[in-house]
């Protein structure tokens, strides 16, 4: 395990994690993976986020498309859990907010696959600080 | 990709918006839409609420992010040969004017949350991309710990767990302190009934809140860390715990960190959940294996606190400000928010409100910018009544405070108190008496028991609103409850007790005439106090069906088939389940 002793290792830390990024994009065929994140706090869980991202996992392989799907914290919409936010190549994220399986599925054969958008798309209604 | 449409509309599925426009407006869009060939290059979904529910119908045209409001029927003609025809925005449709493009100003703005659902919380590596742990190495290498105090002094951060005290003062004070020991502890015991920002912190960016507290030992002269977490928050500690061994095994914790001589070890200390040991001194003495009751301050913790040593208690949601204003500056930071409160604060919306949820807004935002274009405004269009902020300690701010600019200061001067960040928001059926009832109830629960004020006090209160709530109350009631809280909030010792009476105080003050109604008219005026009710079957609607006779669980009901049926008030127990049950609209409510 590599350790972090100076301001140095911490930046070098910081560029291979860039690097690795840059080759999985390589890899796909100079293509941005498709990044799904799927809020996981208590709450997410609670109204059945695990589910929903069990089903990313097992379904998109099955499907050919290669993701990066991944657990966050709570993204702030409890009134639309369980939620998730996808971001294809270069366009700006999405939210879509009660999310089920079945959803999921037309997420993945519409907005995936075609780029189509579907019903159930929380607006973003924050800024970033960093 | 080829499929893809060129553009979307995006229409606020919302209930208010689809309430002002009196039609279709997705189906009359896809109407027009075919009208102008443009079915197989535009596509038209709902998308969940966008909270701007006083100026809807609403419709986002995405990807380019306009926001057209208040369309009606003949607008969609000028959006369609303008905008999407055209690519020229539709100027009149664009309400929020003043940032241009008709890109509406965001109302949020995340610093504490900035990485909240958008990093793997169990990911260290994740954090390490988005800045992370930049800011400890900054403070290590390039800065004396007093520069950095006064860093944070200069922000003008002030304590996000509700007192307020400034932070980069706490630090101060702490670092002043001459001992062979000190502590820094993180307060994660969040208690406050629909409070839930510390733990969404903690699950979505623990890191944020490892790297703060290094920083604050640096300052402060500090190698141990202890975070004092409820054991409620099973899920937070799991992601504590990976965090905490993720740090470790990279070096960013432990002996010789950024490879200076500067040394810290956090661990995990679990409360068993009480309210008061959020309250700092009863939480050092819970975290040193005592019972948890505070103590009188002075001596203040930074002084003297766990094992007697100086210990700087500061809350989850502080530390996830610090690492931000080390990166950015202290300058940045105060430039957010009003002049004696900088910076953001996070609130957890619940209640009556339509979009619960968690949400970071700039002090000085006010009540009704939270509530109708963040929180999407109150549940079934009913109407506002008052929002409980603070929790049980704070008070409520109604009507005439909507327009308040909201900080530290101006929620105090208000009656009322910031707290830790919960919201909770009620509506026309709210009763004020029974929901200071259920906050004494709270408290009755949560007193350690150690004064008498606390104690008996509370529990008197606690007796005197239900009584009112019985319908039992008099007017000598109303004189003993105001001056009993006013004797409690005096003499009691902690914060706890000395704030336990405001939500009295605070709704006799706003909705006196609602005491007086429960006392002098023997009325609840929001039917919420079940006592006051009178379940009747109309003579005229009964059409003598027996399923009103045959649901009720108490047997109150008699009558016989097709003749018209009587409710012993004496064994009614006001469940409502006869008029849920009645087909006919026969049973009411008097």
């Amino acid at each position: 395990m590599e350790t972090i002793k100076s301001i140095a290792d911490l930046k070098k830390i910081r560029t291979s994690i860039l690097e690795e990024n840059q080759k999985k994009i390589v890899e796909n065929g100079n293509k941005k993976l498709v990044e799904i994140k799927v809020a996981m706090a208590t709450c997410g869980i609670a109204s059945g986020a695990k589910a929903v991202m069990d089903f990313f996992i097992e379904e998109l392989p099955k499907r050919n498309i290669v993701a990066n799907v991944k657990q966050t914290g709570c993204m702030g919409y409890c009134y639309a859990e369980p939620t998730l936010e996808i971001t294809i190549e270069d366009e700006k994220p999405v939210v879509f907010g009660y999310v089920d399986v079945k959803k999921a599925d037309e997420i993945i054969e519409k907005f995936i696959k075609k780029g189509e958008l579907v019903d159930g798309i929380i607006p973003i209604n924050y800024e970033l600080a960093n | 990709m080829s499929n893809r449409y060129r553009k979307n509309l995006l229409v606020c599925n919302g209930s208010s918006c689809q309430q002002a426009s009196n039609f279709d407006l997705v189906a009359f869009i896809n109407f027009k839409l075919k009208e102008y060939n443009l079915e197989n290059e535009i596509k038209v979904v709902h998308s969940v609420c966008s909270n701007k529910c006083s100026i809807g119908p609403n419709i986002i045209v995405y990807p380019d992010n306009v926001e057209y409001s208040k369309v009606t029927q003949s607008d969609i003609d000028d959006i369609i040969i303008e905008h999407l025809l055209n690519d020229r925005i539709v100027e009149r449709l664009v309400l929020d004017k003043e940032k241009g493009n008709g890109v509406e100003p965001k109302k949020q703005y995340r610093i504490a949350l900035r990485n909240c659902g958008f990093i793997d919380p169990e990911e260290i590596k994740d954090y390490i991309e988005k800045d992370g742990y930049n800011a400890l190495a900054k403070c290590l290498t390039e800065y004396t710990p007093q520069e950095v105090t006064q860093e944070i002094i200069k922000s003008g951060l002030r304590g996000r767990g509700g007192g307020g005290f400034p932070t980069g003062l706490k630090w101060d004070i702490s670092s002043k302190s001459i001992a062979d020991q000190k502590y820094v502890v993180c307060n994660a015991d969040e208690g406050d009934p629909g409070a839930f920002m510390d733990r969404s912190v903690l699950e979505g960016d623990p890191h944020s809140v490892l790297e703060a507290m290094a920083i604050c030992g640096y300052c402060i002269g500090a190698n141990k860390g202890i975070i004092y977490v409820r054991a409620e928050y099973p899920l937070a500690i799991k992601r504590l715990k990976i965090a905490l061994n993720q740090a470790r095994e990279y070096g960013l914790l432990g002996k010789n960190i950024f490879g200076t001589d500067f040394e810290f070890t956090i661990e995990i200390k679990y409360g068993a959940g009480a309210f008061v040991c959020g309250e700092e001194t009863a939480l050092i003495h819970s975290m040193e294996g005592l019972r948890g009751e505070p103590t009188l301050k002075p001596p203040f913790p930074s002084v003297s606190g766990y094992l007697k040593k100086p210990t700087n208690v500061n809350n989850v949601e502080t530390f996830a400000n610090i690492p931000a204003i080390i990166n950015k500056g202290a300058y940045w930071f105060a430039s957010i928010g009003t002049e004696k409160s900088k910076g953001t604060k996070v609130f957890a919306l619940a209640g009556k409100i339509n979009n619960v949820g968690l949400i970071e807004v700039p002090m000085g935002i006010t009540l009704r910018e939270i509530i109708y274009d963040i929180g999407g405004g109150i549940v079934d269009g009913k109407k506002f009544k008052a929002v409980q902020t603070g929790g049980p300690s704070g008070g409520c701010l109604t009507e005439k405070h909507l327009d308040l600019p909201i900080d530290f200061d101006s929620l105090t001067a208000a009656g009322s108190m910031m707290g830790s960040g919960g919201m909770i928001i009620m509506d026309e059926d709210d009763c004020m008496v029974s929901m200071a009832r259920f906050y004494l109830e709270f408290i009755v629960e949560e007193s350690c028991g150690k004064c008498a004020p606390c104690r008996i006090g509370n529990k008197r209160l606690h007796e005197m609103l239900t009584k009112l709530c019985d319908g039992k109350g008099t007017m000598q009631d109303l004189d003993l409850l105001r001056n009993l809280s006013v004797v409690v909030k005096d003499t009691s010792l902690c914060g706890l007790g000395q704030t336990s009476p405001n939500p009295i105080l605070s709704t006799m003050t706003n909705f006196y005439d609602e005491y007086y109604a429960h006392v002098a008219e023997h009325r609840c005026p929001s039917g919420q106090c079940k006592s006051f009710m009178r379940y009747y079957i109309s003579e005229e609607n009964c059409i003598g069906c027996l399923v009103c006779a045959r649901k009720c669980p108490a047997g109150a009901i008699t009558g016989e088939k097709k003749k018209v049926h009587v409710i012993n008030q004496e064994l009614c127990t006001k469940c409502g389940i006869c008029m849920e049950k009645c087909k006919f609209h026969a049973v009411y409510l008097n």
